[in-house]
Formats: structure tokens, C-alpha cells, sequence
């Protein structure tokens, strides 16, 4: 499958070594968020609003305080005002206001000297309430009479006149959209609807925070990110960035939801009240579901043209998406994937970011990819069905390739959508024979991928082993993909390379592990810092044998003379050059600050057979198959972990899971038991083909390979679904309650 | 909270009739520490029955039942092979209730006494006639198991009053029981429907039938009407018909967020003629 | 509200802690012992993260009061290798890549041995409905189910 153009004789890249923190992990030593204690730690508790929208009246914690143990109680009152902003937002997602403004909103917090202590003192801290009319559902909040949620939030993209709940509007495109629908043979449209779904990580938050009178803080805290908790936590609490140290954990997943801050700043407010001893917060499973962020729930309209032989002229995508209270619903990325997959003459997007009384929206694997995908490619799939023609075929006569204008804006540099289509073809499971029930899905899906702000330092050690510091936490193995290209750069072996993730104090700014971005940018900044100190290396060696450090070449491990000194002097290696480093020059490290280009976007196609008991309205899923481009799989075992945990977490989200809201606004699946996520005897095999178009932009051709996955299950098994029943459903997640509903809605009909 | 760890059953209740606030019971905890968890429930007083002789036994009764310990887990039930063969549909009632993990500590008296329409185990323990024995202050009475549940979260059991033991009877010649459930993953939910039916076969005619449906009503309900419509057939499409009619007919199930009431009644007939097919089958000693 | 005296047996050591009686076995096993490897995922038993052996029995050990192990045997993820010999389960969740971000794996590991230690040829399907009570939000499963079927044919010895 390898497409190489690149340098193909890799020792490190390719390979599957066991990961460098895999002992730690399989012996239960990994420390994680909720696993530090520190001299002196107090532990918290946080009340939380049991009102979907109601204005906070008065809150008395007299009762808290007169525990014995009990030592500090903050609101939102010992919070610095007159923020803007997303620091605004991030501040009241914080700690209600005046207003608390979904069910789990944190009100007020507590610190005392014992776990039970700290409940036992928030269930005493009296909250009075007057409640508000609340609205939950994207369309209902887009209503013109809909409460308004929070006044003020809406930015300069909305036309004055739009309704109150609306805070951004997008609206872009390019093509004669009515010249493409008129080129069609059939136009459909339809509309979409998708549930809000969470993470689910299954690490609840947890952090231990400091903070004293003097300003200076640090804290342990599992996050995609730490230098992100160091600048919310400042700005919502008015400190200086850099007094703040922040150590990432080991993190138990995070998939985008543990890029923000939600209570990191109380540990910090409460531990300033009680006289800088160190609290700890730890989120049980309910607060996690209640109050951190899920995804946003969507309402979509999805126009396309088709010619007689398949070929797509026009596309047209209305999305409305509610982000919880708070702008930030994904739906400038949802746009931006909808069409992505496709060369089409014409392409018009139009969005709708609303308010709703649920929680902040935080980021989720491919944010909006997964929505947009499900309406464009159920759509795609309609009309295949409704022209005669095979799903495959149509997505090559319309794949985006390189050269392509991309629906949202750039010309496509090398991709590897069309190989993906054609792995899947050839693939056996697409050609395996399906009984009575059992229907086939494909779909595809798209991620951008993504660089951010990056800071790595290498160094290397007395006997020529090698450090390598970095800000990207790792979440599915980055440390083990970052130590073999380090590696593969320096010549030496894997085991020889530690990568260690580093607090705040060690380097420049980072952006989390986030946008599938750790082993591009940061493999590719860490690439580059090791050159830099292969290029001392050379530089001592040249030194040494008084020649000029260019005719110095760098090969397996070694300083070679090159040119018309090769063969004059031994290798030098490694292990020589470090250990002598104090007496030539002193450290060799290398460094790399700044916003990694060559960022390559990553395509997928999934094929799924399921079966669908007609009595019942359950769904089986029998065969998966996920082909995606990597562009290089540097750790293939952990590029396959990426494909099939994406996968499945696109099968909850086409099945089972959904907030489930009542009358009340209240969240009503607040535990595992109800936020239904797969489990294991629900699923079969997911088999995996890595596709490997090598990214140009990236010294070992990476492209991100986390998030794409994820988005191609939700079409794909509603496509099966419809195969299978001949329904089609357009509301996820299908339900048995769903499916059996449309099964008999069509044997009436 | 103040922990007990009573020797006897009359000490348990004699502690739990003198303290006046808050008790729970506790033998596998499974839904009690989750209430502790969750702040529903906190307990003045909890009373650990574990330590009473005897509540981790599984006997033969000398009428060739059964008696089996409160403490008694699932998967203790599930391993016990004797008891595995006279009444699959009771233990594989049991072995749905939650994870592995969770079968180490759940009990049927637990399941019971939670009072969950949707309880796993209690339709089974219907269908087959169950009883047990619950213990107060002034002695001990035998108790339909089918009485024991007054609505959700509810029991008829009073304050100081314990189950202190649960009785199968015996399963006698050409009998079979089955349980399941519907659910929308493969495992870890609770019930959407559940149904249990036992029945007894004189030849290949049913003699004997019991339905009983379970999440369909404020507690689990025995269907007469769906015994009725099996008790002289051979099980053929007509009777399995009249079956499902009759379990629909019987549930009147609530709307919420596991399930509408039009699934559950329509899921209500599916799953009555599964379950009838299977007991037949394990009537017919085809399949254990 | 007074504290309970605990003595219990954790990983073949004899141990005292003090514990207040709504305290979960894993609250004590993770702030009184400092055995932090069992996780909380849930504490609803619907996660499997905190997953102990109690007297030879898998249970979630978020559902289990510390007072009750009084005189029990305990068994955890810190006590599954012997010295620096691991277990074959977790060689092989190593080797196959089993674990992303390892927050569920102790608890899968313990679930796993139990699995093993009564039926060492389970089947996949076996397999996956034996951890059907451990979620797993990073591998999709895959991984994690052969890792426990190489495991066991290599402790079958027909690996």
C-alpha cells in the first residue's frame, strides 16, 4: 500500500516497539490525575445547579463553614470581574454568576480536610434559586420567542434581527450554485439531526491546585494541555501567566474534551482562600457527564445535485448547532468538512452557532466532522440508491484528489481519499455475501489535521543517549512514535531516546495534544531540534579532526569525514562526541520554537455490514473495515488504535449514545448505565487498512491520523441500516426504539 | 453512618426496629453503595447481614427445592451446576444483572429488594413459584416473591423486617424456564422488557405455564392470560400468537428515556414468544 | 461517625488501615494504602477501571466498603507481576499494543486474569462479553481482545 517517494530504508519508522511507558501502565505506577497527593492537601467539593436556567438568588455556606475541617468556601464572588471574551465564557463555565445557566453549572465550591468531609459540606451550603425558562433543542433555541440564554454573547458575524440564542453566523461558497442544481438530473434534499454526544473518556477530571497570597501557584492536573490550564486559570483568575507551573499527568483519555478548563480554577481560588495548602479536585462520573463538555447536538440541511452517471454539481449545507450556553459550536469546521471529500463546481455553506441551556460544548475528535459527514454522505448514499449507482464508484467520479479546489477554500496538495476507496474495493470484507437483515455501508470523512504553537528540546546526555522535551501530553502512544523518528534522525536505537512531557516551566508555549497534531508537530519540531544537534556533533568532530565542519557528515549514529576527507578519520560516535562534550563546548541539545507548516489533511472510508432484527429494531454491527491515509504510519500498531478507537466511538454515536434531556432541562443519563458506550461484546473485529500517501509537509511524511476515523461511522452504518431495512434514518443516534418505529412506519406505508 | 455486622437475622432486625433513623441492609452492596455514591441514600445505620451463618449456602430442601442464601452471588448461583440445571431461566435471570464484576457481589434478594420493575432476576423468580422468608421481630413468614414488590423503589416489607432466605420449589419432571431480556447494547443495561416463562410439558402439550413480564409495570407482573394461551397447545404459531397478544395486552409500560411505551409493549410479545420457544425447548430436555 | 479498624490481606501483605464506613474498598485501597493502580472510573460498577479480586472473586471494587474486606484477601493490578517477571497478560498488552492511554487497563488486566484463571481457552466472543463490564474508550476493543487470546495460548503453552 506504501506510496513512498520518500526514503524507504527506515530502522525505527514502521517498526512496532513496545511503548516506552507501557510497564508503568500495565503495573498500575502510571500516575494520573486523581493519583497525587501533596504535604498538606485539602480536598474539594463543588455544589452544582440542579436548574437547567435560574437566576442564583443567594447562597449561604454558614453552615459549610461551621464544620470543623471545613476551610474555605468560594462563589463566583471571589472572582476578578469585567472579563471579555472567551475568558468571559471560560470564567462563567467556571463558576456560575448571577445565572446558572445548565443543570450541573458549578456554584459554589468547598474545601476541607477529608474527601466525605468536602461532600458532606457542599450538601450543606444553601443555594436559593429562582428558576427560569430554559430551552435544550437547537431548534427550538432558534426560535424567535426562545429564551434568551445569555444577552451580549453574539459576535460581529450576526446580522442585527436574527433571534437572541443565535451567536455566530457563517455563511461562504464559491460556484454558480442555481447553474449546478439546474445541471443536475435529480436534486434532493433532506434534513439531519444529531444528538449531543460526550467523550467519555473514562478519567474523570482531577487536579490538585496551589495557590498562594504571593501570586505564585502549580499545579498536577490530567490535560491535553497545560500550557491552555496555565492561561485560563490566569485570565480567569487574574494571575501572571508565567507564576503559574502546570505538570500534566498521564492522562486517561481526553479526545478533545480535556483541552479546557472547568474546575482547575476553583483548586487554584480555593486553595488561595486556604492559605495556599493545596486542594484537590477529582469530578465524579455524573459531574463529568453534567457538566464537562459534550459535543454539540446538530439540525442540518443538506441540498446536492446529481447528474444521471453520478457526477455531483452542486451542494448546498444549512447547519444549526447549540454549543451549550456558550458560543463554540463546531459548526465553522462542520461546514468547512462537509463537502471536503468532493470536487464540486459549486458549494454554498451556511451556519448557525445557538445557545442552549446544556453545558459548554468542548472540543470532540474531528469537531463537526462527524455531523456534517453523517448528512452529506446518508445523502450521497440516498441518491446512489435512488440513481442505481454503486457508493464506491460515485465517491471515485467525484473524490477529491490533489489540484482540487477544496469546498473550503485551499487547492488540495497530495491526498489519499481515492486510495482509500480503492483499498476498501479490494478489500475482502466488501465482498463477502450478506443474508436477510444484514445491510452494507460505506462512507468517507475528512479531517484537516492541525500544527499550533510549538516548543521541543532535545539534548543529549554524557554516554550519547538522548532527552527529548515536549508540551504535547501524551494521550495514545505520541511518546513512542516521537522516540523512534528522534531515533531514526539520530541514528541510535529506540530505547536509547526518552521523551519525557514537560510543565509549563520547561518550555515555550504549547497547544495541547489536540487537532491530531502531536506526532506531525511536534515529531516534526522535535526532527528538527535533533538536526540541530546532529549539526554540533558534526561541529565537534569537525573541531577535532581540525577539518571543516561541512565535509562532516552525520550517518547511523556517527560523525563521518566526507568529501576529500572521507575515510581519513574514523567514525566518530555518539557515545564519543557526548562524552567529551564538557571538554568541547559543553551541552549539545537542539531546539525548535515556532508553527510547523506542511500540515497534510487525512481522508478515511469505512465499510460496515450490520444486522437488524426486524422484531426488535436492534442493530448488529458483523464486519467493520476502516482504510485511511496516515501518510506515513511511523508506529503502525498505534496508527491502527487510532483507526478502530474512532470507529467505535462513531458507533456509539450512530447507535446508543445521546444526552437524554427531561422537561425539567435536566440532564437524565448522567452515569454509564445510561449514556450507553460501546462495549465489547457489542462490537466484532475492526479491521484496519493503512494507507500511506506520504505527507510532502513532514520530514517521515506524517499526517494526523486521530480524528478522521471518526467521522465516516455515522453515514456508514446508517447506510447499512437502510440497506438492511430500507429505511432511512436521518435522526441519530438509530435506536432500537428508532429503527423498529421506521420498520413499521414502512411495512404501514 | 454506623457499620453492623449482626451473627443472626433476629439481631439484625432487633438492630434495625431500635434505631430510628435511616437503615439499609447490606449483602452485595451493588445498589446500595451506588445510592451512598450518588447521595440518595445515606444510611444512619447499615446493617451487614454477611456475617450470619449460613447466608452464602445453596441447599437442597428435603421436598427437592431449593433454599438459597441472601449473600449468595450471582456468579456463586451461576456456578452451582445442580441448581443451573433445575432452573436455567432463574440464574440466567440473575447472571443479566450488570458486569462480571458485578455478579462477584449482586444477590437476588438484592435485586429484589431494590424494587425495580426492570429487575433481571425477579421475573424468573416469579415464573417459578419463588418464595421467601422474611424475618421481623416476631418471627418469620413465607412470602410470594411476586408479593414482595409494591412499585418502584418500593417493597411491602416493613421497617425492621428482613428477607432472611429465598425457596425455589422443585422443578419436577418434563419442566423448563427461560429469561431474557431486550436491551440496547449486548450487556450493562437495564431492561427495556424482560420476560420469564416457565412451563411443563405432558408429552409435548404444555400442562403448566407461568409468564411473567418484568419493566412493562410498576413492578413485575405475572400474565395468566399468556399462560393461558400456551397451557394445552404444543406451542404451535397460533398459540405463539395468542401469547404475544396476551403479553401485550398485559404490559402497560411508561415512556422514558430507555424505551417508549409502544416499544416496550410491542418488544413485550417478542420476547413472550422467544422465551416460551426456549423453555419449551429445555422442557423437552433439548437444551439445558 | 468514628473510624473502623481494618485489618486485611492486600497482595499477600497483612495491612491496617482506618476507614469510615461509607468509604468504598477503593477509596482505601487509593488514600489509605496509596495503591492508587485500581481506578475510579464511575463508581457505579459500570466501568470496571477499579476491578480487584476480594477472596478470589473479580469485583468493582467501588462497590465494596473498605469495612468489609476486614479479614479478607485482596488482590490488585499492583500485585499481578512477581518481581520484575510480568504476568503473561501484561507482556502481551504491551506487545500488541492494547492500551492507549492505559487509565482502564489495570482494571482490564485483573478482569482478564480472572478470566484465565477458570477458563484458560475462552473463546473471543467469550472474551469480549467476560469485559463487557470494562469500558474502553481508546482501542475500540480490538487490541485488548487479542492481547487476552495470545495471552492465554501462550500460558496454554501453544503459543
Amino acid at each position: 500500500m506504501a506510496k513512498d517517494e520518500f526514503n524507504t530504508g527506515f530502522k525505527l519508522v514502521g517498526t512496532r516497539p513496545n511503548r516506552p511507558d507501557g510497564l508503568d501502565k500495565v503495573t498500575g505506577r502510571a500516575r494520573y490525575g486523581a493519583d497525587m497527593t501533596m504535604p498538606g492537601m485539602l480536598w474539594g467539593a463543588v455544589v452544582r445547579s440542579p436548574h437547567a436556567h435560574a437566576r442564583i438568588k443567594k447562597i449561604d455556606a454558614s453552615k459549610a463553614l461551621a464544620l470543623d475541617g471545613v476551610k474555605a468556601v468560594v462563589t463566583r464572588a471571589d472572582f476578578p470581574t469585567g472579563l471579555t471574551g472567551e475568558d468571559w465564557n471560560l470564567q462563567e463555565n467556571s463558576m456560575a454568576g448571577d445565572v446558572a445557566l445548565y443543570d450541573g453549572h458549578a456554584v459554589a465550591a468547598v474545601a476541607a480536610t477529608s474527601a466525605l468531609l468536602a461532600q458532606d459540606a457542599a450538601a450543606l451550603i444553601e443555594v436559593e434559586y429562582e428558576v427560569l425558562p430554559h430551552v435544550i433543542d437547537v431548534d427550538d433555541a432558534i426560535k424567535p420567542d426562545a429564551p434568551a440564554i445569555r444577552p451580549g454573547s453574539a459576535d460581529h458575524s450576526v446580522p442585527e434581527g436574527f433571534p437572541a440564542n443565535v451567536v455566530r453566523y457563517i455563511d461562504y461558497g464559491h460556484g454558480d450554485l442555481e447553474a449546478g442544481f439546474a445541471a443536475a438530473d435529480l436534486v434532493m434534499e433532506k434534513t439531519y439531526l444529531t444528538e449531543a454526544t460526550h467523550q467519555g473518556y473514562i478519567e474523570p477530571q482531577a487536579c490538585v491546585g496551589q495557590l498562594g497570597a504571593d501570586g505564585k501557584g502549580e499545579m498536577w492536573v490530567c490535560t491535553q494541555g497545560h500550557w491552555f490550564i496555565r492561561q485560563m486559570c490566569s485570565a480567569i483568575l487574574g494571575l501572571e501567566v508565567a507564576q503559574l507551573r502546570i505538570t500534566a499527568s498521564e492522562i486517561g483519555g481526553g479526545f478533545g474534551g480535556k483541552t479546557m478548563v472547568f474546575m482547575e480554577p476553583l483548586s487554584l481560588a480555593l486553595s488561595k482562600k486556604a492559605g495556599g495548602r493545596p486542594v484537590k479536585l477529582v469530578m465524579n462520573r455524573a459531574e463529568v457527564l453534567r457538566a464537562t463538555g459534550p459535543t454539540a447536538s446538530a439540525s442540518m440541511d443538506v441540498k446536492i445535485g446529481m447528474t444521471r452517471d453520478g457526477r455531483m454539481t452542486a451542494g448546498k449545507a444549512v447547519f444549526r448547532m447549540q454549543g451549550g450556553a456558550f458560543p463554540g459550536a463546531p459548526v465553522d469546521s462542520a461546514l468547512d468538512c462537509a463537502f471536503a471529500n468532493y470536487d464540486m463546481p459549486a458549494v454554498y455553506h451556511e451556519g448557525f452557532d445557538v445557545l442552549a441551556n446544556r453545558p459548554k460544548a468542548a472540543a470532540y475528535r474531528a469537531p463537526g466532522s462527524p455531523m456534517a459527514a453523517f448528512a452529506v454522505e446518508s445523502l450521497v448514499d440516498e441518491m446512489c440508491r435512488e440513481l442505481g449507482l454503486d457508493p464506491i464508484d460515485t465517491r471515485l467520479k467525484n473524490a477529491a484528489r490533489e489540484g482540487t479546489k477544496a469546498s473550503y477554500g485551499p487547492t488540495y496538495n497530495k491526498i489519499g481519499l481515492v486510495e482509500t476507496l480503492e483499498a476498501v474495493k479490494s478489500h475482502p470484507n466488501y465482498a463477502e455475501p450478506l443474508g436477510p437483515n444484514q445491510g452494507r455501508g460505506v462512507a468517507s470523512g475528512f479531517w484537516f489535521n492541525y500544527n499550533g504553537d510549538t516548543a521541543v528540546s532535545m539534548a543529549i546526555a554524557e554516554d550519547g543517549t538522548a532527552q527529548v522535551s515536549v508540551g504535547t501530553p501524551d494521550i495514545g502512544g505520541s511518546r513512542a512514535s516521537l522516540a523512534m523518528m528522534v531515533g531514526e534522525t539520530l541514528g541510535v536505537p529506540y530505547e536509547h531516546v526518552r521523551v519525557n512531557v514537560v510543565e509549563t516551566g520547561a518550555l515555550g508555549i504549547n497547544e495541547p495534544t489536540h487537532g491530531s497534531r502531536a506526532t506531525f508537530a511536534t515529531g516534526k519540531a522535535a526532527v528538527v531540534a535533533t538536526e540541530q544537534a546532529i549539526a554540533e556533533m558534526c561541529r565537534r568532530a569537525a573541531a577535532e579532526w581540525d577539518i571543516d565542519p561541512d565535509a562532516v557528515e552525520w550517518i547511523d549514529g556517527s560523525a563521518q569525514p566526507a568529501g576529500p576527507n572521507a575515510g581519513k578519520f574514523p567514525p566518530m560516535k555518539i557515545g564519543e562526541i557526548a562524552g567529551k562534550m564538557s571538554t568541547t563546548g559543553g551541552p549539545i541539545a537542539g531546539h525548535y520554537e515556532g508553527f510547523p507548516d506542511g500540515v497534510g489533511v487525512s481522508f478515511g472510508t469505512h465499510v460496515v455490514d450490520v444486522e437488524v432484527d426486524p422484531e426488535t429494531g436492534h442493530t448488529k454491527i458483523l464486519r467493520y473495515l476502516v482504510a485511511q491515509d496516515a501518510g506515513r504510519a511511523i508506529h503502525p500498531a498505534y496508527v491502527e488504535g487510532q483507526f478502530q478507537g474512532g470507529a467505535v466511538q462513531g458507533i456509539g454515536w450512530a447507535l446508543n449514545e445521546e444526552y437524554v434531556y427531561g422537561e425539567d432541562g435536566r440532564l437524565q443519563n448522567a452515569t454509564f448505565l445510561d449514556y450507553r458506550v460501546p462495549v465489547a461484546s457489542d462490537l466484532p473485529k475492526i479491521d484496519t487498512v493503512i494507507v500511506e500517501v506520504p505527507n510532502p509537509g513532514h520530514p517521515y511524511g506524517v499526517r494526523g491520523v486521530g480524528e478522521t476515523g471518526i467521522a465516516p461511522p455515522l453515514p456508514a452504518i446508517a447506510n447499512a441500516v437502510a440497506a438492511a431495512t430500507g429505511q432511512r434514518l436521518r435522526h441519530l443516534p438509530m435506536t432500537p426504539v428508532k429503527v423498529l418505529e421506521a420498520i413499521q412506519a414502512g411495512q404501514d406505508g | 453512618m454506623h457499620y453492623h455486622t449482626p451473627a443472626t437475622f433476629e439481631d439484625a432486625v432487633k438492630i434495625a426496629a431500635d434505631c430510628g433513623g435511616v437503615t439499609r441492609f447490606l449483602a452485595g452492596g451493588t445498589d446500595v453503595l451506588v445510592q451512598m455514591r450518588a447521595g440518595a441514600v445515606i444510611p444512619n445505620d447499615l446493617i451487614d447481614l454477611k456475617h450470619v451463618p449460613g447466608v452464602r449456602d445453596i441447599t437442597r430442601t428435603p421436598e427437592g427445592g431449593w433454599r438459597i442464601g441472601i449473600a449468595v452471588s450471582g456468579a456463586e448461583l451461576g456456578a452451582h451446576d445442580a441448581l443451573c440445571r433445575d432452573w436455567p431461566g432463574v440464574v440466567e435471570g440473575m447472571e443479566l444483572v450488570g458486569s462480571t464484576q458485578v455478579q462477584g457481589r449482586a444477590t437476588l434478594v438484592g435485586n429484589l429488594c431494590n424494587g425495580s420493575p426492570a429487575a433481571d432476576s425477579v421475573p424468573g423468580l416469579v415464573a417459578a413459584g419463588a418464595t421467601v422468608t422474611v424475618t421481623g421481630v416476631n418471627g418469620s413468614r413465607e412470602v410470594p416473591v411476586a408479593e414482595i414488590p409494591a412499585g418502584p423503589g418500593r417493597t411491602v416489607l416493613q421497617p425492621g423486617e428482613v428477607i432472611s432466605a429465598i425457596s425455589l420449589p422443585a422443578r419436577g419432571v418434563n419442566g423448563g424456564d427461560a429469561y431474557q431480556r431486550f436491551i440496547p447494547r449486548t450487556e450493562m443495561d437495564i431492561a427495556v422488557v424482560g420476560c420469564a416463562v416457565n412451563l411443563r410439558l405432558d408429552g409435548d402439550t404444555i400442562s403448566e405455564a407461568r409468564v411473567a413480564l418484568g419493566a412493562v409495570a410498576p413492578t413485575v407482573i405475572t400474565v395468566q392470560a399468556a399462560a393461558d394461551a400456551i397451557i394445552g397447545t404444543t406451542l404451535d404459531d397460533v398459540a405463539l400468537d395468542a401469547l404475544a397478544d396476551a403479553a401485550r395486552a398485559a404490559a402497560n409500560p411508561i415512556s422514558d428515556k430507555r424505551g417508549t411505551a409502544e416499544f416496550r409493549t410491542h418488544v413485550s410479545g417478542v420476547l413472550a414468544q422467544r422465551v416460551a420457544r426456549l423453555a419449551y425447548t429445555r422442557a423437552k430436555g433439548a437444551e439445558k | 461517625m468514628s473510624k473502623i479498624h481494618v485489618t486485611t490481606t492486600v497482595n499477600g501483605d497483612t495491612v491496617e488501615f482506618l476507614a469510615d464506613p461509607r468509604e468504598t474498598l477503593l477509596d482505601c485501597l487509593r488514600d489509605r494504602l496509596g495503591l492508587t493502580g485500581s481506578k475510579e472510573g464511575c463508581g457505579t460498577g459500570d466501568c470496571g477501571a477499579c476491578s480487584v479480586m476480594l477472596d478470589g472473586r473479580l469485583v468493582s471494587s467501588c462497590l465494596v466498603l473498605g469495612v468489609e474486606a476486614e479479614g479478607k484477601t485482596v488482590d490488585t493490578i499492583e500485585g499481578m507481576a512477581s518481581g520484575d517477571d510480568l504476568h503473561p497478560l501484561q507482556r502481551k498488552f504491551i506487545e500488541h499494543a492494547a492500551l492507549q492511554c492505559g487509565f482502564c487497563t489495570p482494571g482490564i488486566l485483573v478482569a482478564a486474569k480472572a478470566l484465565l484463571d477458570q477458563n484458560p481457552d475462552p473463546s473471543e466472543s467469550e472474551v469480549r462479553y467476560w469485559l463487557a463490564g470494562n469500558l474502553c474508550r481508546c482501542t475500540g476493543y480490538d487490541k485488548i481482545v487479542n492481547a487476552v487470546m495470545d495471552a492465554a495460548a501462550e500460558m496454554r503453552g501453544a503459543a
